[in-house]
């Protein structure tokens, strides 16, 4: 219950209490994503439909992504005077980093943007107020169908980025800049280890989430009419952008506190 | 029967902007109530309120013994399954056709077979004259269209309570009548408490027994329908015959000035929007349609408006008694269309009295209540 006093109207806090309902958004469907029954039929489609909107551009955003850190890497390791660790290096730069923030992007760009318009559309069809009052929870029904596939998606994509673009790098580094096959694949693991897969997974994922409940959360509360559904989308993509960053930033300096370099 | 709705002080607003405050009603259970009022009053809103959709200010509004204001999420969605809305445009889910629309509650709270939700699919649409038009995406058919399978949809899951957002905005007055007898049908048949929004004068004046009406952030009255439709208030009288003098303006409200405008042009022979006669007095509310059973609220709602006869204005109580036959004069021990003298207190002919307390045993299994809604389809009943 809200009363006069209740609604603060100290600058800021208009944006303190939107964080909080997505923060609340992002709790409820963490509950609902346990709560039966789960929408199997729902998740399926949505994992196809953001596959299918994301595969073709991730995969054309990473050629280029390991191809300039292969190249930028390549030159200012040469004049280390440690060429024989370009791989090692483009590895872990590709794996670690750009692969989860590559799909992240793609996953809020092009599907999240969707799941946004989508959702958007359904609240101020009144659609979302139906099925509520149908008895149905529209986040259970809906988001977090939306919000897992878009997890999946995103952990997925990761995968294949990261081969694209070591891929890329290779073929840059061995073709464009006369390395050697041999030492770029054996210094693979001088320097990368199995963590860092996992914490490029778990970046993934939690991008993911981010992206799908971003986007719901926007689509869930667009101000007034078919030009609140656009101006929606437009701030879910930005919104998420930033997060990502910002969460990504935290994310690396946890790890690297947390997990030793090899061979320190 | 319907379960009863009590709302109690209830205040509504968007920011600064209060939209309705200290709305105090009872929707007696399995009675026919109306909530009439000009555009922008904030009806839908109530009705929003009402379900939990849009949270209010203050106030309580208790259903079955839930008070949906302050009840927690999880006893929210439970209390819903008991209301069937009809939401202003339909609200259909726009990537579902009309049978996966009205069959979606079915498939989402009832463990029935494929075969039995097709049944009583096809069912109440055939009910909202929609048979034939399973396939259809809601893109492809027309506003009335829309809002006759909405109604298909509230009603598939038989719900205790009703209600209806303008179910006549869109539709040709063809089609509102047949809505009406719809809806008078459906709670002869089911008895369930319906609540209609609406501005629709007609309907107003035939369908509900009870109306009510918000004007100026404020339920100006909400009673039996012979109150509203005897009412002297100037905001009533303006309203029921849709004319342009009196307090509501094309905005909101009206300052004296320009009434007094308006008055000086009416006096000069302008016309102001009617063609002179005056349509509030108490008209024959329509019945269910012959064959089906008679509605058990009538009977309920004279015990208690008869209970409450003294209390109400002198020209509503005419309006009552003109309407009794001469078996409730009998009954109610009244002669020669006066009020009785004594206040005495009417007697149920079952001992069946509107109950306030929650019906227990719900649990959202509506097996034994299918066959309830079933709609006579035998022609030769009806003539």
């Amino acid at each position: 219950m809200t009363t006069g006093l209740a609604k603060g109207d100290f600058p800021g806090a208009g944006a303190l209490r939107e964080t909080g309902r997505l923060f609340a958004l992002a709790l409820d469907v963490l509950v609902n994503i346990f709560r039966k029954p789960f929408q199997v039929r729902e998740f399926i489609q949505q994992c196809w439909f953001i596959a299918s909107v994301t595969i073709l551009p991730t995969a054309l955003v990473a050629i280029p992504f390991g191809a300039i850190i292969a190249l930028q890497l390549g030159t200012l390791i040469v004049q280390l005077g440690a060429q024989s660790f370009t791989g090692a290096a483009s590895v872990l730069a590709i794996i670690q980093q750009a692969a989860p923030l590559v799909t992240a992007l793609l996953v809020a760009g092009a599907g999240g943007s969707a799941i946004c318009a989508d959702i958007g559309s359904r609240t101020i069809r009144e659609e979302i107020d139906a099925m509520e009052v149908l008895g149905v929870s529209p986040v259970q029904r809906l988001i977090v169908p939306r919000v897992l596939a878009s997890m999946l998606v995103a952990v997925l994509l990761n995968g294949l980025v990261s081969v694209v673009g070591v891929m890329g790098g290779y073929f840059f580094n061995v073709v464009l800049q006369g390395g050697t096959p041999g030492a770029y694949l054996a210094s693979f693991s001088a320097l990368a280890q199995l963590p860092d897969l996992w914490i490029s997974e778990l970046k993934a994922l939690i991008f993911g989430f981010i992206a799908g409940v971003v986007a719901a959360y926007r689509g869930l509360n667009p101000k007034g009419g078919p030009k609140g559904v656009g101006d929606a989308v437009n701030q879910a993509v930005v919104i998420t952008f930033l997060l990502l960053f910002f969460v990504n930033f935290v994310l690396t300096a946890v790890y690297l506190q947390v997990v030793p370099a090899k061979g320190s | 029967m319907g379960a009863e709705v009590v709302i109690e002080g209830l205040t509504k607003s968007f920011g600064r902007q209060t939209i309705w405050r200290d709305v105090s009603l009872t929707l007696p259970p399995g009675e026919v109530s109306a909530m009439l009022g000009p555009s922008g009053t904030g009806k839908s809103v109530f009705l929003k309120s009402m379900i939990g959709l849009l949270k209010p200010d203050r106030g309580r509004c208790v259903v079955n013994g839930v008070d949906i204001v302050t009840c927690s999420e999880a006893k929210l969605y439970e209390v819903r399954k008991l209301f069937g809305v009809l939401f202003q445009d339909g609200a259909l889910f726009g990537s579902m056709n009309l049978y996966d629309n009205v069959a979606f509650p079915l498939r989402e709270h009832t463990k029935k077979s494929e075969s039995e939700i097709k049944r009583i699919v096809l069912e109440k649409l055939d009910l909202t004259g929609l048979a034939g038009a399973e396939t259809k995406l809601p893109g492809e058919i027309s506003g009335g269209m829309r809002k006759r399978a909405g109604l298909a949809r509230a009603l598939v899951l038989d719900p205790q309570i009703i209600l209806c957002d303008e179910p006549d905005s869109g539709l040709d007055p063809v089609r509102t009548a047949y809505l009406s007898q719809l809806l008078i049908d459906l709670n002869a048949q089911i008895d369930a408490t319906i609540l209609i929004v609406t501005h629709n004068i007609n309907l107003a004046r035939t369908v509900p027994d009870n109306l009510g009406m918000l004007f100026r952030k404020e339920l100006v009255m909400f009673g039996p329908r012979e109150v509203l439709l005897t009412s002297d208030a100037p905001v009533v009288e303006q309203f029921l015959n849709g004319r342009r003098l009196g307090p509501i303006g094309m905005s909101e409200e009206k300052d004296a000035t320009q009434m007094a405008l308006e008055q000086a042009h009416i006096e000069a022979g302008h016309s102001d929007g009617t063609v002179g006669e005056d349509l509030r007095g108490v008209v024959p509310q329509i019945a269910p349609t012959p064959g089906l059973p008679e509605r058990e609220a009538v009977r309920r709602r004279k015990d208690r408006v008869m209970q409450i006869l003294r209390t109400l204005p002198p020209v509503a109580q005419q309006g009552i008694l003109d309407s009794l036959t001469d078996e409730d004069r009998r009954r109610y021990g009244i002669t020669s269309g006066q009020a009785p003298l004594s206040a005495r207190p009417a007697l149920p002919r079952r001992g069946e009295r509107p109950s306030p307390a929650p019906r227990p045993g719900y649990g959202g299994d509506m097996s034994a209540t299918q066959e309830i809604a079933a709609v006579p389809d035998a022609p030769g009943r009806r003539a």
